[in-house]
């Protein structure tokens, strides 16, 4: 049965904030073979005029995959987890994800369509610092996969 | 800040060759949290239909983002990084594991400062991220 087109527009209270640590980007950055000073020593970040140590682009979807389970496990919208796979991410930094950021996720739902058996959901979380300051917008698109398909 | 490197629409970055291996996919997945069996536990990849092992499509997609973060110099100049998890990269248990090659060529100058980079990620000869793209900063 194909999702209820009725969820889209629905937001999800704020998470608890995420602690940005040096120690979470540089494991991070070695765990995707990054090289750039910029995600290891903060006196390299500083020259390029960051604030401390910044994390690599992908580094949000830590951040964010929590609120993405918000909406997998979210009971009334009764998605089969078992049958859900990543179609695409897309990131939007306003300013790189820094060391020493308290983060605050907002999940939304921006949409949900139906196509060959397979429902895609589209789920638009908002990263800001506790403060409200605009970081990143992250953008999964989640595929559950008909039954047939 | 002016990049020290030519930006022009053409340019092409020097490609990256990235190989996974299993061990990889461990480290990966506790790094960002993400313990789904199927990037670890063959039995578990084979039971849902896969033929192995697959790498994380974010690990792919962070290990392609290097490509634009070793070129700019800044990683903090990538402003936008997008694709779609076109294939599967299939990570066997032995020694070689899998070889991205990842490429990326400037596309577009959107004239505010910031240009597009294509990004091409490939595993056996075929493209695994699809329409992957930075947005990047470059004065």
């Amino acid at each position: 049965m194909p999702l209820d087109p009725a969820f889209i527009g629905r937001s999800y209270p704020p998470s608890q904030p995420y602690d940005v640590s040096r120690e979470k980007i540089r494991e991070f950055a070695e765990a995707i073979g990054a090289t750039s000073p910029a995600y290891r020593d903060a006196e390299a970040a500083k020259a390029l005029g960051h604030r401390d140590v910044i994390a690599p682009p992908t580094f949000a979807i830590v951040v964010s995959m929590k609120t993405n389970e918000t909406v997998m496990f979210d009971p009334e919208i009764e998605l089969d987890y078992s049958r859900v796979v990543h179609g695409d991410q897309n990131f939007t930094h306003h300013r790189p994800i820094t060391a020493g950021d308290q983060l605050v996720c907002v999940a939304h739902i921006d949409s949900i369509t139906s196509r060959m058996g397979n429902d895609m959901v589209v789920v638009r979380t908002e990263i800001s610092t506790v403060g409200g300051e605009p970081v990143t917008t992250a953008k999964s698109m989640l595929v559950v996969r008909g039954e047939d398909a | 800040m002016t990049a020290a490197v030519s930006t022009e629409v053409g340019t092409e970055l020097p490609a990256l060759s990235v190989r996974l291996k299993r061990d990889d996919l461990v480290r990966y997945a506790g790094a960002s949290l993400d313990f789904n069996p199927i990037h670890w536990n063959e039995k578990t990849a084979k039971e849902v239909g896969l033929p192995d092992v697959i790498a994380h499509g974010m690990l792919t997609m962070a290990v392609a983002s290097r490509i634009v973060a070793e070129w700019i110099g800044d990683p903090g100049a990538i402003v936008e990084y997008g694709c779609r998890f076109g294939r599967p990269v299939v990570v066997p248990n032995d020694d070689e594991g899998a070889l991205v090659e990842v490429t990326a060529k400037v596309t577009k100058d959107f004239e505010d400062g910031t240009v597009k980079v294509n990004i091409n990620a490939a595993f056996d000869g075929k493209s695994v991220l699809t329409g992957a793209f930075a947005r990047v900063r470059v004065s």
